[in-house]
């Protein structure tokens, strides 16, 4: 079951388009990483899948139903442009935007309560924004965030300001509300984090998906075959099966090299084929990163 | 609905609790009380007395210089120059010389004084001789001075019936004060509380909270509730205003008036002694330009010009609080707003001069155009309204604002929606009839 289901939407601004065709599933309960860089359409998605805008043609399904003005207290969205009312205490702050989500003030009071809690905020309660660091009040917009617990959470670069420490609190807040049941889309460049976090991805570039997927699918799409080895010995440069793309001297004398396998063998065959031959003290696949594959498929995308 | 008034409560609270607010509230009426009081105090303080020595050689002034509120005379038969050489000592503030041959050569008559005398008092000295000079002359041309006072009267009253004409002659002052009040009122509220409205949302969008907002409300609600909001802080700073001025007014008068009466007291004793009785006279007469303003101001309707107050300040509030918030919308920061401003604003300086005419003209096309179109109807209708305006015009004044700010409305709701989330672009106007007509 998909929580949303993206259409064949096209947005198009006065003098560029957006998005144009544009068709995305993101499954229920997964972590969905949206990549792309700059300027892809990203946030113009995101946009239309929080009603803000609106596309030109297509459609977006929230589980299953056209989206409608009902949808928006089961959303929670972090923007990458974070902002609070400077001149208002936190609490009430809080208070109010969770209000605008749907919540009773008494609900929302009680909500709060515990995150305020589990943060070990509750001296903020009274201060005004203004006299909080930037980091504190990324952690006031995360609560802000997910607080009236939303079916799916939307995070455009939710890591961005955060110390190491506290990025490593909203990590642990993200899968715990994954384990909850919430789908989370990830809006990011950061593929370290699509790495750790993300099952499902999709990559718009130049308005365009180019690429979607699961995670573990879209890997082995990328996968080009290649093998590492580390070992002490001779190798020749070409064999049947296998050639050395490039290699290099180790600091304990040892080599490392990097080996395109031919289409029809296995690792077994190659690992056979080296045996007898030098002496192996590391194997095994290069798996592509998800750095590798953004670049590969965002310069594979020929110029518009 | 319900997020329109979470964010016109938003909006409310958070300008009601603001120190500014507190202070403003409470300063704006003590600085009118102040004002207020200033002017009695000063009316009331002239009262000290000062003292003129005469030394009249012509013997024409004997009975002409009259005591006054503010000023006692003395007559001394002394030679000039000991009435100078005493002079220090005497007291008095200034010692006027008046010489015998006053009518051949009115321009010797000299003024003496420790410091510079003031005008009020040169001028007062001044007329009365003049007076006194003239009425001679007059009288040897033949033309007593009875005549003459008589002519004058009879030429003043036949200028007021000219001019103002027929029945209105009493309540016409009384219209063109409430009118010009009114008018001045809503000028004021809408430049103020329109700006607020545009900071705000200036503010929302700089922030980069609107974002927040407006994927929770929909752009429409949050203008909405924001323009509502900003229009009950300024009516909640009236009421307030109306409610401590009055309660302030009133205690001052209080106090003053008791000043008052001690010191009329006083200045009745002094006239008793002088037998005088031109304070009786003034007094009188000042009664008398009381209950005058109060029968002109009865005449008025009042329950319509409340009316029509409440009606044209909301309708022109709405109007131009809309554009405003347009203009906040549509740009990055309070710097750049100057380029929009001028446009909204021309319209509401322009009613404002426009009002002066219509002051003087109230029924004039001039004054019939301004009152329709919902650009400057809010001012202009609300001069025109206590002159007595034939209640088709009103009626068509009021829905043609309406629909004016319906309009407006629907133009600021379309740019705000765009503007909002357009950053660190310069607009052109050119662009922002675009964002109108975007899906």
């Amino acid at each position: 079951m998909n929580i949303i289901e993206v259409r064949n939407v096209t947005k198009e601004y006065s003098n560029h388009t957006a998005l144009s065709d544009v068709s995305i599933s993101v499954p229920k309960g997964c972590i969905f990483g949206l990549l792309g860089p700059n300027g892809a359409g990203k946030t113009s998605l995101i946009r239309i899948i929080n009603q803000i805008t609106g596309p030109d043609s297509g459609e977006v399904l929230f589980d299953g139903v056209p989206l409608n003005p009902g949808h928006i207290s089961r959303i929670g969205y972090l923007p990458e442009e974070r902002g609070l009312y400077k001149k208002m205490k936190v609490g009430e702050q809080l208070l109010y935007l969770a209000q605008l989500k749907g919540l009773s003030q008494k609900e929302a009071m009680e909500k709060l309560k515990t995150w305020f809690i589990k943060f070990d905020i509750k001296t903020w309660w009274d201060k005004q924004v203004a006299d909080l660091s930037k980091g504190m009040q990324q952690k006031v917009q995360f609560v802000s965030t997910v607080l009236h617990e939303p079916d799916l959470i939307i995070l455009d670069e939710p890591f961005s300001g955060f110390d190491p420490i506290n990025a490593n609190l909203i990590r642990d807040e993200i899968l715990e509300l994954k384990q909850k049941g919430s789908t989370i889309i990830f809006s990011t460049h950061r593929m370290e984090t699509v790495e750790e976090l993300c099952d499902h991805i999709a990559l718009i570039h130049k308005s365009r998906k180019v690429l979607d997927g699961p995670k573990r699918e879209i890997k082995e799409q990328f996968k080009t075959h290649t093998y590492f080895v580390e070992y002490k010995g001779h190798l020749d440069e070409l064999d049947a099966i296998y050639q050395i793309l490039d290699q290099k001297v180790l600091e304990d004398g040892c080599l490392r090299a990097n080996i395109q396998l031919d289409g029809g063998s296995s690792a077994n065959a190659l690992l056979l084929n080296l045996l007898p031959k030098v002496e192996i003290r590391a194997f095994g696949e290069n798996i592509p990163t998800m750095s590798d594959i953004f670049m590969k498929a965002v310069n594979e995308v020929p110029e518009a | 609905m319900r997020n329109i008034y979470l964010v016109l409560r938003r909006e409310y609270l958070v300008r009601v609790k603001k120190k500014s607010f507190l202070v403003m509230t409470l300063l704006g009426p003590l600085l009118f009380v102040g004002f207020y009081a200033a002017v009695i105090w000063v009316a009331v303080g002239s009262v000290d007395t000062k003292t003129v020595q005469v030394l009249d050689e012509s013997g024409l002034f004997k009975n002409e210089f009259k005591d006054s509120e503010a000023l006692k005379f003395e007559f001394t038969t002394k030679s000039l120059d000991s009435a100078k050489a005493e002079f220090p000592a005497g007291g008095a503030n200034a010692l006027v010389y008046i010489p015998a041959n006053v009518i051949k050569a009115p321009k010797d008559v000299r003024i003496y004084a420790e410091k510079n005398v003031s005008m009020d008092l040169k001028s007062e000295i001044e007329k009365v001789i003049e007076k006194e000079i003239e009425d001679i002359k007059l009288a040897e041309a033949g033309i007593t001075h009875k005549i003459l006072e008589d002519s004058r009267v009879n030429v003043n009253s036949e200028t007021i019936s000219l001019s103002e004409g027929g029945e209105k002659t009493s309540s016409s002052g009384a219209a063109t004060v409430i009118g010009g009040i009114c008018a001045f009122l809503i000028y004021m509220s809408v430049f103020i509380y329109g700006t607020q409205v545009m900071r705000g949302i200036t503010e929302e969008k700089t922030s980069r909270i609107v974002e927040v907002i407006i994927s929770s409300v929909k752009p429409f609600q949050l203008m909405l509730g924001k323009i509502i909001g900003v229009a009950l802080v300024g009516m909640t700073q009236f009421v307030l205003w109306i409610l401590l001025t009055t309660a302030l007014t009133s205690a001052t008068s209080a106090i003053l008036a008791s000043n008052m009466s001690k010191q009329s007291a006083q200045v009745a004793k002094e006239m008793q002694k002088t037998q005088v009785p031109n304070q009786a006279l003034q007094g009188n007469n000042v009664d008398n330009a009381v209950v005058e303003v109060l029968g002109a101001v009865a005449s008025l309707n009042i329950p319509l010009i409340l009316g029509c107050f409440l009606f044209y300040y909301l309708g022109g509030y709405l109007l131009y609080s809309a554009l405003f918030g347009a203009v906040g919308a549509a740009v990055d920061n309070d710097a750049d707003t100057q380029q929009f401003m001028l446009p909204i604003t021309l319209p509401i300086i322009f009613s404002f001069v426009f009002a002066q005419f219509v002051l003087r003209d109230p029924d004039g096309t001039l004054a019939f155009w301004t009152s329709m179109i919902p650009f400057t109807s809010p001012i202009i209708m609300m001069v025109r309204i206590p002159f007595g305006v034939p209640a088709w015009e009103i009626a068509l004044s009021m829905v043609l604002l309406i629909l004016g700010f319906i309009g407006t409305t629907w133009i600021a709701a379309r740019i705000y929606r765009v503007g909002i989330l357009m950053y660190g672009k310069k607009v052109s106007y050119k662009e922002l009839v675009k964002w109108i007509f975007y899906k």
